[in-house]
């Protein structure tokens, strides 16, 4: 990689990064994932290619992870068993879609792989974002406590002798057999839409029945190690920018000890509720270019200032999605810290 | 009860060391760009062996930030985590 592709930081930047890493940070913090949805288009809009965006973002990604991971841990809420056996097959999941990827430029070109990508946010994120939400709002309204999942009752049912493990602090005990694909998925969805943990922490808490607290815990475990080896991969190829890596990195630690924190002053389905609220409004934002790459693959005409429009209204809707979800942090933890 | 000493002084030792890490990084940044972008040997591990101690420098900093400012988890914060079985 020549060094004329790393750009020069200009102080305006360094600021967008610190404040985008802080914020991306304390929803990582709070509900396992989130930030890298923006912080790579962020750091794209500053004129940095793609690909180093792409690396630099995991090369922040996995220390981040590993604090966070930390931090909770010592909150009683992480079961490192159940993240690194998810880890296992989250690894070639990140590849398999990789791959997909690869294979469905080549066939379509950029804008067909866009349109993938986008798809791919679309779908999965209305129909998991609007089913935590349902099951948020339940909670909300009954006042009631979570509960297992009528899936995750008869997943927890299914004895598969030589596949039973004990999950400690999850407080299951479920055949790996289920284990592994949902590591798979959430492996593949990281590597599609960058953040693996609107399918792997939805799956741990309806398909497994872990508890949010748990689940949100135990997916900082995965995505340390997705993070951890997708860096490795991308440094081999010289695309780690560790400048900004570290400047977001600078942010984002402040913001996923305060995002941990706070898991300990709010009533755990807040946590399905940032997590919805995220989802959905994601959804929104990736659903708005949809036009743009059909215009682009000529299935329909869009005017070039509508494309620019639609393009700008969705990475607005992307920023908002963080934003409100650390509004609701920060307001949930204010709330609950009164009631301490 | 006794509020607990809140850790001035580490906060200030690993602010500073957290700081002497971005002030090197940054200082000899054309350098140290040429050196991590390298793809032979064991050039490529150096991203990754900066991030770790930045993790483990920065993440003490930030800790002891929020210890001190008297933003500290509540002690019973693994109790959240019960579920009713119907």
């Amino acid at each position: 990689m020549s060094g004329e592709s790393f750009i020069v930081l200009a102080p305006h930047s360094v600021a967008f990064l610190l404040l985008v890493g802080f914020i991306g940070g304390l929803v990582s913090g709070f509900i396992g994932s989130g930030g890298a949805f923006v912080l790579t288009p962020a750091m794209m809009s500053l004129g940095v290619p793609g690909v180093v965006a792409v690396a630099s973002n995991l090369c922040h990604k996995f220390p981040k992870a590993l604090v966070g991971a930390y931090k909770r841990h010592k909150y009683g809420q992480v079961d490192v068993k159940l993240g690194l056996w998810m880890a296992l097959t989250a690894t070639p999941g990140m590849w398999w879609g990789a791959g997909i990827q690869q294979d469905v430029r080549r066939l379509y070109g950029e804008a067909g792989s866009n349109l993938y990508v986008s798809l791919a946010f679309v779908i999965v994120l209305a129909i998991v974002g609007l089913f935590v939400l349902r099951d948020a709002l339940r909670i909300y309204r009954s006042g009631a406590v979570e509960e297992t999942s009528r899936l995750a009752k008869w997943v927890q049912s299914v004895e598969i002798p030589g596949t039973m493990v004990r999950f400690r602090v999850a407080d299951i005990r479920v055949s790996v057999l289920f284990v592994l694909p949902l590591g798979f998925a959430t492996g593949l969805l990281a590597s599609t839409i960058a953040v693996g943990g609107f399918v792997g922490v939805p799956g741990m808490m309806y398909v497994l029945g872990a508890s949010s607290l748990v689940a949100s815990a135990t997916e900082l475990v995965i995505a340390f190690v997705m993070g951890l080896g997708g860096t490795l991969k991308f440094a081999l190829g010289g695309l780690v920018d560790i400048r900004l890596a570290m400047l977001i990195l600078l942010g984002s630690l402040f913001g996923v000890q305060l995002g941990a924190i706070g898991t300990t002053f709010v009533k755990p389905f807040m946590i399905k509720v940032v997590m919805a609220a995220v989802m959905l409004i994601v959804a929104v934002s990736r659903a708005l270019v949809v036009p743009v790459y059909l215009a682009q693959l000529g299935v329909m005409a869009l005017e070039e200032t509508a494309m620019r429009l639609l393009e700008r209204a969705s990475f607005a809707f992307m920023v908002l999605a963080l934003a409100t979800g650390a509004f609701i942090i920060v307001a949930a933890m204010m709330r609950g810290y009164r009631h301490a | 009860m006794v509020a607990a000493a809140k850790p001035w002084f580490l906060m200030l030792v690993s602010g500073a060391a957290s700081a002497l890490c971005y002030v090197l990084l940054f200082a000899n940044e054309k350098e140290v760009m040429a050196s991590f972008t390298r793809t032979d040997g064991w050039y490529p591990a150096l991203p990754v062996l900066t991030a770790f101690l930045f993790s483990l420098v920065h993440g003490a900093f930030t800790g002891y930030f929020w210890e001190v400012l008297g933003v500290v988890p509540r002690p019973s914060g693994k109790s959240a985590t019960a579920r009713i079985e119907d």
